[in-house]
């Protein structure tokens, strides 16, 4: 009897496993900057439809990693990745991927909200139009709105959508960046401190707004604040001198951490 | 607490804390003893002491709470350092109601007194008090130590505790059925001895708060126990007695 219950356990076990889909995979990936190493062999898994935080002090490797995620990195001088990462079954390192179809596919926000120079529905259309992802203006219409309502900015711009987006304040231009992002439809979203210019109630809403584009997106994001990871976040991986220290359920990273690096960090303590 | 926090006042704060859950240690533990030697020697004076003590130890878990409270607010603690605040919060609940059970047994003090109570009586109380105080001595240790091992170990004796308890009960029910003038001191020292079992399971849990702080996890398995009185019957006790 309790063999059998065991071994229902373990196939239960078997079976969340199987469960988990990982929508991004990197395996072994190493970013050199010249002759400097930022990154040592990361392998990190991005689960699917999960918001995964990147966490550890400055310097430590994890925009280095998040910028693997959608080539970013290409666009620095001297820069090379080594190893393996996969969307889905892609490789994105293939010489045979487009890249600009990739940033449509890994959307990025950045730390300081940078709106084009245009207008409020600009912003927004300007990456399905490129795309070609609407023929008639009802239908960009209509992704406008959608990507305005997904990001939480409808109701504040709807009435001025014609109106310059540098007008709006700092957590506006940080959403409708993020409208931008959602626009053209991406699978997975990267956030770099995204929250980090903003003030507390935009922060909160930027927060509240990560949270509900889980249920479409995959969303990684990188955070200074520790409190954000925990508040946002499902599984957070801690980052040290371009090492990938532990990657864990957030629920367990902020309550019992299995390196006393995380530890460490986590608590504020000297290592 | 291997390393020290970047902030230095955060682990003032913390210590604060741990120094004051030592304090109302060393207070309940006198406590507790003070109300059984009052009960044993029938010292009404100790015993008043003990009952006008009480107060500090109310006063202590309201302090302890009121800077855990803000300690959270202001540090936002995760990992060890929530533990430590947390448990701290409940251990200041426990050991104040160590207080109340040590001052509950020294208000009896008076009635037992007028009720001319012979010295036997008390004799198997005695050996429970000892037990249960070795037990709170230990957990306050292990407190400042924070040793696992040591939290475990004591978790598991509270069975020695509880068996007592019920060989006492069956022995005081005996004395009520030998002499009806008994049953007005035996009933309060019933009330006693539960009270000093009740002291033993603070002291249990006190230990398994200590385990989740070092450790994170809850001590795995029911505890050990092994309190049968509430199924003693009178006629087991006159088979005993026999």
């Amino acid at each position: 009897m309790n063999m059998m219950s065991e071994a229902a356990v373990e196939k239960a076990l078997d079976k969340k496993m199987n469960d988990i889909s990982y929508k991004m995979i990197g395996k072994d990936v190493s970013v050199y900057y010249g002759d400097k190493r930022a990154l040592y062999d990361v392998n990190l898994n991005v689960r699917q439809n999960t918001v995964t935080a990147l966490i550890g002090p400055s310097g430590c490797g994890k925009s280095t990693f998040l910028r693997t995620l959608n080539r970013m990195n290409d666009t620095i001088e001297g820069c090379r990745v080594t190893g393996r990462i996969t969307l889905d079954t892609d490789d994105i390192y293939d010489p045979n991927i487009d890249v600009v179809e990739l940033r449509a596919r890994v959307g990025m926000v950045f730390q300081k909200p940078n709106p084009f120079p245009k207008s409020i529905y600009e912003n927004v259309a300007y990456g399905p139009r490129i795309h070609g992802l609407a023929k008639a203006k009802a239908d960009m219409d209509a992704i406008v709105e959608s990507s305005l309502q997904k990001a939480g900015l409808w109701n504040e711009v709807k009435d001025r959508l014609l109106e310059g987006g540098t007008g709006l304040s700092g957590g506006q231009q940080q959403r409708l960046c993020i409208a931008r992002a959602v626009a053209v439809s991406p699978e997975v979203i990267l956030m770099d401190e995204p929250c980090s210019a903003l003030d507390p109630i935009a922060t909160a809403k930027v927060e509240e707004l990560i949270h509900e584009l889980r249920a479409n997106f995959t969303i990684v994001i990188v955070t200074h604040s520790m409190q954000q990871a925990a508040r946002v976040s499902q599984r957070t991986a801690m980052f040290h001198l371009g090492n990938l220290v532990e990657e864990n359920d957030t629920d367990k990273m902020f309550t019992n951490p299995d390196d006393q690096r995380t530890q460490d960090y986590i608590m504020g303590r000297f290592g | 607490m291997s390393s020290t926090h970047i902030v230095s006042i955060y682990d003032e704060e913390l210590k604060y804390l741990s120094r004051r859950i030592s304090e109302m240690g060393g207070t309940a533990e006198q406590m507790v003893a003070d109300s059984v030697r009052a009960l044993v020697t029938t010292d009404g004076a100790l015993a008043q002491k003990v009952i006008s003590e009480d107060v500090i130890l109310d006063t202590a878990e309201r302090q302890i709470n009121d800077k855990a409270i803000v300690t959270i607010a202001k540090r936002q603690p995760v990992a060890a350092d929530l533990r430590e605040i947390m448990g701290a919060i409940r251990i200041a609940a426990e050991l104040e109601r160590v207080g109340d059970l040590g001052k509950n047994t020294a208000k009896r003090v008076i009635a037992v007194q007028s009720s001319g109570m012979p010295r036997k009586l008390t004799r198997g109380l005695e050996h429970l008090a000892e037990l249960t105080l070795i037990q709170l001595k230990e957990v306050l240790d292990v407190y400042a130590t924070r040793s696992v091992e040591k939290a475990k170990a004591i978790r598991e004796r509270d069975d020695e505790i509880d068996a007592i308890y019920t060989s006492l009960f069956r022995e005081l029910l005996t004395y009520m059925m030998e002499d009806p003038r008994n049953i007005t001191p035996c009933t309060h020292l019933l009330f006693c001895a539960k009270n000093i079992e009740r002291i033993g399971d603070h002291a249990t849990n006190i230990a398994e708060t200590i385990y989740y702080m070092a450790t994170g996890s809850q001590p795995e398995g029911e505890r050990p126990k092994d309190d049968t009185s509430t199924s003693v019957v009178t006629a087991d006790v006159t088979e005993a007695s026999e």
